[in-house]
């Protein structure tokens, strides 16, 4: 048997694997893929990650292949004592890989910029954005502290709600922060994930696109309750959010009249320090 | 005997060997210098002795009382004894204690062969109560609610499980096997700094001792990164994180300096770069970046240590500091201690791959090139760590980038491990297949890693168990498959004996199937919502966890099976193994066993590499290659 037809056997091999298995795994799995369509930065990551996994399937099944192969053809035929052909390279092979993996590691990057700096794909991106998605925005404020988060609707008269409600189809401008220690806001259904962090203002942008009940989650170790730093936010239509804040504004208004003037950030008095 | 061997000192007598200068003495005077700094402590800050509060809640007084009980373990253990002697005009010696019994293996021994054996076992040990913590979190994870533990045990375990993994395993290889072998390997009869070699080793031993006494203090709630500030925060258990770290980073930091050092200079004649095993290359690599990356550490606990004792603002944000300044320089040494990690594995298969497949080493040169290239761009990607943490995020595509460019270099590695591979002659002894293993574990670890690189698909994988499912498969997969490649590969040479082959492979089939039955589904419910280090999850991930926990048990249990056979093989049956049983051309396997002291009688003059394996293309057994081929 030659090395030619090892190496068209394995190519053969690997190209209709591939050809079967990529539109398989991006057919099948795609659909799936979390975190699902709630809003236009979720359904960002589940194109970015039907992408991600159809280029990955080729990549893994040409090692794996390659190694059933190589387990089952370059082997010691029992008791034979042989030594293999005394081949320290090739440097067409070399070049090859070399550009062929640049070219798809930098098109890999290329594309998660560009998903990147469209809507910001529901990441924090601190006190200066860079990417501000067009059009009126609703900010809403997120608050983290050891256990909850709370949100604060600046645009309502600051009012402080226990709940996070958004309403359907508005850009959202969430400002993140924490009173204590880093706390990070993990809204699943939406796609977005921004660290709360003491004295820092983190801005995210989320459109929520489907009426739904999200999960949200603290996503940075916080201290022992962090397992249950947890709750169900809503996201509803704009008359039923209209309905609800003013409902709010009345239930919380006694104690709106008590908190601090709404602001990016809030220093706590200075903290009990060590332990 | 040659000249060198006579040199080394008769032995003492057994009884003054036993009373001066070895474990016992150390541990005396590490417990007297703990109290010594427990009590200065209290005198410093004025606390009382008896008032509970103040005896529970006295950072000084613990840091101090760690710090004094190390130098005191380390006075008992005789790292003194030579520089006092030289300051009192005695004359210069290379060795202490070498050569003789039993008793080298429990105390200071320059002997790099001795210090190899007592990093395999001391490094064994706590590998094994690191996997213990692991299981004792699969039994909380077992039910979505607190069952087992409360809140508080649970983040204990998690944070001691994965700070000893992530501390004791960046010397998991190099350690044993780099100490052990690289002398070996580049033709020189020891270490270019012996006593320090001895030193890193008994530093991480103290080390280890420091982070299991947590438990003493309260645990600590923040995970092996330590985050600010809560770090500054928690309770007395977060000084034994604090210290246990700082000295893991000078262990690591003089590890690396003596590997370079040696390397460098005590190459055997003939030994050119190009000559080099392609494990001492990934050696150096790691060593290069042990010493740049661990003084970042010390010096960020450091300031973690002021800014819980003497009332600092280092990382307090309301003082001035910044949570942001600690995960920068966490991450700054933390991004390349995971390729601390990751290095040495890489070494490790292509230096065996050869000697099993009958092969030259296929691409040298490119296998270098991988390897220098993952350590330098190792320290520009680390915010990726801190994608949705706010800050610079702008530069965000700059780290994605990087990120991703480390693939590149990364794939040389697998492309080498292919071209040896390609038409040898493999014989699929047990540590090849944890090399097979390794390339199929580390190959799903990378391409994980291509998704958390890039940030919008990070957004909804960071901080949950998709993460931890890829760094699993990088180190466990990665280091852990390679590390026992390279025990089954090596411990013959070691010990002088061998291993039982059929629990060998019965260990190798079970820890290979059940590391990725339990690793496998994480990347799952990672996808699927499930945050890390949380005591309490959704009810809907319960059957998958349940999964996962029966796995993990059984991934342990093949750990017990590994046990038995080092048992029953090295201590109750020892069969003596071959003189060189995989037929390596290597230098190592070429001296006597066991290991003369000297390591050689004559040095040896080097005139090729160690992989001058197969026939000449067209000889007798090997296929003629086509044309161009």
């Amino acid at each position: 048997m030659t090395e030619t037809n090892h190496f068209r056997r394995l190519m053969l091999l690997w190209l209709i694997a591939s050809a079967i298995a990529t539109p398989l795994v991006v057919v099948l799995l795609g659909p799936i893929l979390p975190p699902g369509n709630g809003s236009v930065q979720a359904s960002g990551h589940v194109t970015d990650n039907t992408v991600l996994l159809g280029m990955a399937t080729p990549v893994f099944l040409l090692v794996v292949l390659y190694l059933i192969y190589a387990v089952l053809n370059f082997r010691q035929q029992s008791g034979a004592v042989l030594e293999g052909p005394a081949v320290r390279g090739d440097s067409r092979v070399q070049t090859a890989w070399i550009v062929i993996t640049s070219i798809a590691v930098l098109s890999l990057a290329a594309y998660g910029t560009a998903e990147l700096v469209g809507n910001g794909a529901g990441s924090g991106q601190g006190p200066n954005p860079a990417s501000v998605p067009a059009g009126k925005k609703l900010q809403v404020q997120v608050i983290g502290q050891e256990w909850a988060f709370t949100y604060r609707y600046p645009s309502y008269g600051g009012v402080e709600t226990p709940h996070l409600v958004l309403p359907v189809d508005t850009t959202v401008e969430l400002h993140v922060t924490s009173l204590d220690v880093i706390h990070s806001f993990w809204a699943f259904q939406l796609g977005v994930k921004a660290d709360a962090n003491p004295g820092v203002d983190n801005v995210v942008f989320v459109k929520p696109t489907k009426q739904e009940a999200f999960s949200v989650r603290c996503a940075e170790l916080c201290g022992i309750w962090h397992g249950y730093m947890f709750d169900t936010g809503h996201v509803v239509s704009a008359p039923a959010f209209k309905s609800w804040i003013a409902q709010q504004r009345s239930v919380f208004s006694p104690a709106t009249h008590y908190l601090p003037p709404y602001s990016t950030t809030y220093n706590p008095e200075p903290t009990v320090r060590g332990s | 005997m040659s000249t060198s061997a006579a040199a080394i000192p008769a032995p003492a007598p057994l009884w003054r060997r036993l009373i001066g200068f070895n474990l016992l003495t150390a541990v005396a005077l590490g417990v007297g210098g703990y109290y010594l700094g427990w009590v200065l402590g209290h005198q410093v800050t004025g606390a009382s002795y008896y008032y509970q509060a103040d005896v529970d809640e006295n950072d000084v007084a613990l840091l101090l009382a760690y710090v004094l009980g190390v130098i005191g373990f380390l006075i008992g253990l005789g790292f003194l004894n030579y520089p006092v002697a030289r300051a009192l005009g005695r004359p210069p010696s290379l060795r202490e204690k070498e050569g003789h019994g039993w008793t080298r293996y429990l105390g200071l021994c320059t002997d790099h062969k001795v210090v190899g054996i007592q990093y395999l076992l001391g490094i064994g040990f706590f590998l094994f109560i690191a996997a213990l913590n692991a299981m004792l979190i699969r039994v909380e994870l077992l039910n979505p609610t607190p069952t087992a533990f409360g809140p508080n045990q649970y983040l204990s375990l998690v944070g001691m499980h994965g700070t000893m993994m992530m501390g004791m395993m960046t010397s998991g290889i190099l350690g044993p096997f780099a100490n052990y072998f690289v002398p070996l390997m580049i033709g020189a009869r020891r270490m270019a700094f012996p006593r320090i070699e001895a030193l890193t080793f008994w530093l991480l031993m103290a080390a280890g001792f420091i982070l299991t006494s947590t438990v003493f203090f309260g645990g600590f709630p923040t995970g092996w990164t330590g985050y600010e500030p809560l770090n500054d925060q928690a309770v007395m258990g977060m000084d034994s994180y604090i210290i246990f770290f700082a000295l893991v980073g000078v262990s690591m930091a003089l590890l690396g300096l003596n590997m370079i050092a040696t390397i460098v200079t005590m190459r055997a004649p003939g030994l050119t770069w190009s000559r080099l095993p392609i494990f001492v290359w990934s050696v150096f690599a790691t060593s290069v970046l042990m010493v740049l990356a661990a003084p970042t550490l010390i010096a960020t606990l450091l300031m973690a240590a002021l800014d819980r004792t003497i009332s600092t603002s280092f990382f307090i944000t309301g003082g001035g500091g910044s949570s942001y300044l600690f995960e920068n320089l966490f991450w700054f040494f933390g991004h390349p201690e995971v390729y601390v990690l990751a290095l040495p594995g890489f070494g490790i298969v292509l230096e065996l791959l050869p000697v099993f497949t009958r092969k030259p080493l296929w691409g040298y040169r490119l296998a270098v090139a991988g390897m220098l290239g993952v350590t330098l761009l190792s320290f520009f990607v680390w915010q990726h760590h801190l994608f949705v943490s706010g800050i610079n995020a702008d530069l965000r595509p700059f780290y994605m980038l990087s990120t991703e460019i480390i693939s590149i270099p990364t794939g040389f590695i697998f492309l080498c491990v292919m071209g040896t591979l390609w038409r040898g002659r493999a014989t699929y002894t047990v540590p090849m297949l944890f090399c097979i293993a390794w390339t199929f574990n580390f190959l799903i670890g990378g391409l994980s890693g291509v998704f958390l690189s890039d940030t919008p698909s990070d957004t909804d994988t960071h901080g949950t168990f998709f993460v931890m499912a890829h760094f699993h498969y990088t180190i466990v997969g990665g280091l852990v498959f390679a590390f026992f490649a390279a025990i089954y590969y090596w411990v013959p040479k070691m010990t002088g004996l061998r291993f039982n082959e059929r629990l060998a492979k019965v260990h190798f089939w079970t820890m290979f199937i059940f590391f990725n039955t339990t690793f496998m589904p994480l990347f799952v419910l990672g996808m699927k919502g499930m945050p890390r280090r949380v005591v309490s999850y959704a009810t809907n991930l319960v059957p998958l966890n349940r999964w996962v926990s029966i796995n993990a048990f059984l991934l342990g249990l093949s750990m017990l099976v590994f046990v038995t056979n080092a048992v029953y093989s090295l201590v109750l049956v020892r069969r003596r193994a071959e003189q060189n049983p995989w037929r390596s051309k290597s230098l190592e396997w070429q001296t006597a066993t066991p290991v003369p002291v000297n390591n050689f009688e004559k040095v040896p003059v080097i005139d090729s590499d160690p992989y001058d394996y197969g026939a000449p293309v067209g000889a007798h057994g090997v296929e003629p290659l086509p044309a161009g081929g």
